[in-house]
């Protein structure tokens, strides 16, 4: 087994601010990403979800502890081979959506033969064909993440963190973009790692499941769900499926009414 | 045309044909207002004659000058207070109170530094439009989206093509209301101050005219600096509706 990304007791503590004290958001926690798995983070809403990502990306660096990337330390910068898509909108508004997704090859200077087919791929693999030479501010926010989806697929990373790219979607979008993403997972080989609040979508993608604690963000459990690498989301049919939705929801139901307590006291 | 469209254009055809009939009934003196029709054939004459020729070229070159100084100086200036928070700190209370200072009032100060001509004229217009173009840049460079800065850095772009590629078209809507800014406080800046202290400009020749008691005149120059400035308007409008488009708005 490859260790693709290493935590080692990271934290990170938001410095003190005009009229706010430091926030402890994470940690102190240590995690492995292994090669090729597909991992989720789940955990209420406040918990340092999006911070553990801006950490293991080298976004952020941590205030404590070390961060790895296939086996080289990550030091404020983030490293070639991690794709992150985030949890805010972040498409251009100046760009229409075929250039929004070829944005990271021509910075590269990649040839503008390659940069057409791997566009080409990743837009039609979002379901966006029809958008080609649409502006953001014409598209749905779901659809707005998905152009930033395609625009993180084109550099072909090998470790993609995804901040709860579907928040935006409804139900059945959300479970056909489940599927496709698992396709995605299979045909690259690449290791996903998704944060979600949805329990049964954690469920149904993951080989693994994080699962946090109320903030400063900890893993109280890692669950494995031991699904066939094919699956799709006719899993949620399998008897044993609302087992493991069950598991994580009792691991997190007393985390999540502290975090509620926590937001309760913020907002005094 | 729209709807709105159509009334304003009944608004303004209804209001100068009142103007005109007034006028050529004599119930409005030619001493107060001359008939619209006549504020127009002074100007064409006017501008036939060529007798105004230097004082326009002289207002719009000066015009020109404030608009370039105003528009790159303010936008190079917004960037050094926006990448250096204590010199911005500092600054902060003077651009906030800057608009609420009678400017034309240290005209003559100006005179006394620079001398008669263009040169305090475009010194004091370009002083009145840099800081509008100042305060939207950092306004622009303010709201840009933090995550499309953490994209730039997943992206792995250097600071220059972060700049170029994401900060500059992220802030280009704010940069561009301050370039309209610029535009008009140029304008407003060198006629003013030909009106105030000037011996030529075509803000000092309505001045002049009006201080004649030379109506014609007058209303010839104003329909002229009226039409320059509608002129200069619809070419900033259509420009904007371009970039605007060009983002699918
Ligand atoms: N830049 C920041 N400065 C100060 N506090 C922050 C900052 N970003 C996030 N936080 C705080 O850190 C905690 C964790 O935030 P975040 O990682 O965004 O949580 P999640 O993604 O799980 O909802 C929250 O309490 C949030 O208010
Ligand atoms: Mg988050």
């Amino acid at each position: 087994m490859t260790v693709v990304a290493r935590l080692t007791d990271v934290s990170r503590i938001y410095p003190p601010r005009a009229g706010h004290a430091a926030v402890h958001a994470l940690g102190p926690l240590s995690m492995e990403l292994r090669a090729g798995e597909f991992f989720s983070v789940v955990g209420p809403s406040g918990c340092g979800k999006s911070t553990l990502l801006d950490v293991l990306s080298g976004l952020a660096p941590p205030s404590q502890g070390t961060v790895e990337f296939e086996g080289k330390p990550v030091a404020g910068v983030v490293p070639e081979g991690v794709g992150v898509v985030f949890q805010e909108d972040a498409s251009f508004p100046w760009l229409p959506v075929e250039d929004n997704v070829a944005f990271g090859l021509r910075r590269q200077g990649m040839d503008a033969a390659e940069i057409k087919r791997r566009a080409d791929f990743a837009i039609g693999f979002m379901g966006l064909n029809d958008f080609r030479r649409a502006y953001p501010s014409q598209l749905s926010g779901g659809m707005r993440q998905r152009v930033c989806i395609a625009r993180t697929l084109v550099l072909q990373p090998r470790l993609i963190l995804l901040d709860e790219p579907f928040g935006a979607l409804d139900q059945q979008t959300r479970l056909l973009m489940g599927d496709e993403l698992l396709r995605l997972w299979r045909e690259t080989s690449a290791t996903v790692m998704l944060i979600t609040h949805a329990l049964d979508e954690a469920n149904l993608l993951s080989d693994r499941i994080g699962v946090m604690s109320a903030r400063p963000g900890r893993f109280i459990d890692v669950v494995e769900t031991g699904w066939p690498r094919d699956r799709d989301s006719r899993l949620a049919e399998r008897p044993d499926f609302g087992a493991v939705t069950s598991k994580l929801w009792s691991l997190l139901r007393t985390e999540s009414m502290r975090a509620l307590g926590q937001g309760a006291v913020a907002a005094q | 045309m729209s709807k709105a469209g159509l009334i304003r254009l009944v608004v303004l055809v209804a209001f100068f044909g009142a103007v005109e009939a007034l006028c050529r009934t004599g119930v409005i003196s030619p001493k107060l207002v001359i008939a619209p029709t006549a504020m127009v054939e002074a100007m064409v004459n006017m501008l036939a004659s060529g007798e105004m020729n230097d004082d326009i070229r002289q207002t719009l070159s000066s015009v020109g000058i404030a608009m370039g100084l105003s528009i790159v100086g303010g936008f190079a200036l917004g960037c050094v207070l926006y990448w250096a928070p204590p010199l911005r700190r500092t600054f902060d209370p003077f651009l906030a109170a800057y608009y609420s200072l009678p400017h034309f009032a240290f005209y003559p100060l100006l005179i006394v530094i620079f001398g008669l001509g263009s040169l305090p004229l475009i010194v004091l217009a370009t002083l009145f439009a840099m800081v509008a173009m100042i305060l939207a840049t950092l306004t622009g460079l303010d709201r840009i989206p933090r995550v499309l800065i953490k994209t730039a850095r997943m992206q792995r772009l250097s600071l220059l093509a972060e700049i170029w590629h994401i900060r500059l078209p992220a802030a280009a809507p704010h940069l561009f209301s301050g370039l309209k800014l610029a535009v008009t406080y140029s304008f407003i800046g060198v006629i003013a101050g030909e009106f105030i202290v000037s011996t030529s400009g075509l803000g000092h020749q309505i001045a002049f005219a009006y201080d004649n008691f030379d109506n014609r005149t007058m209303y010839g120059l104003i329909l002229f600096v009226l039409c320059i400035a509608i002129v200069f308007n619809l070419l900033v409008f259509a420009y904007e509706r371009r970039l605007a488009r060009q983002r699918g708005l």
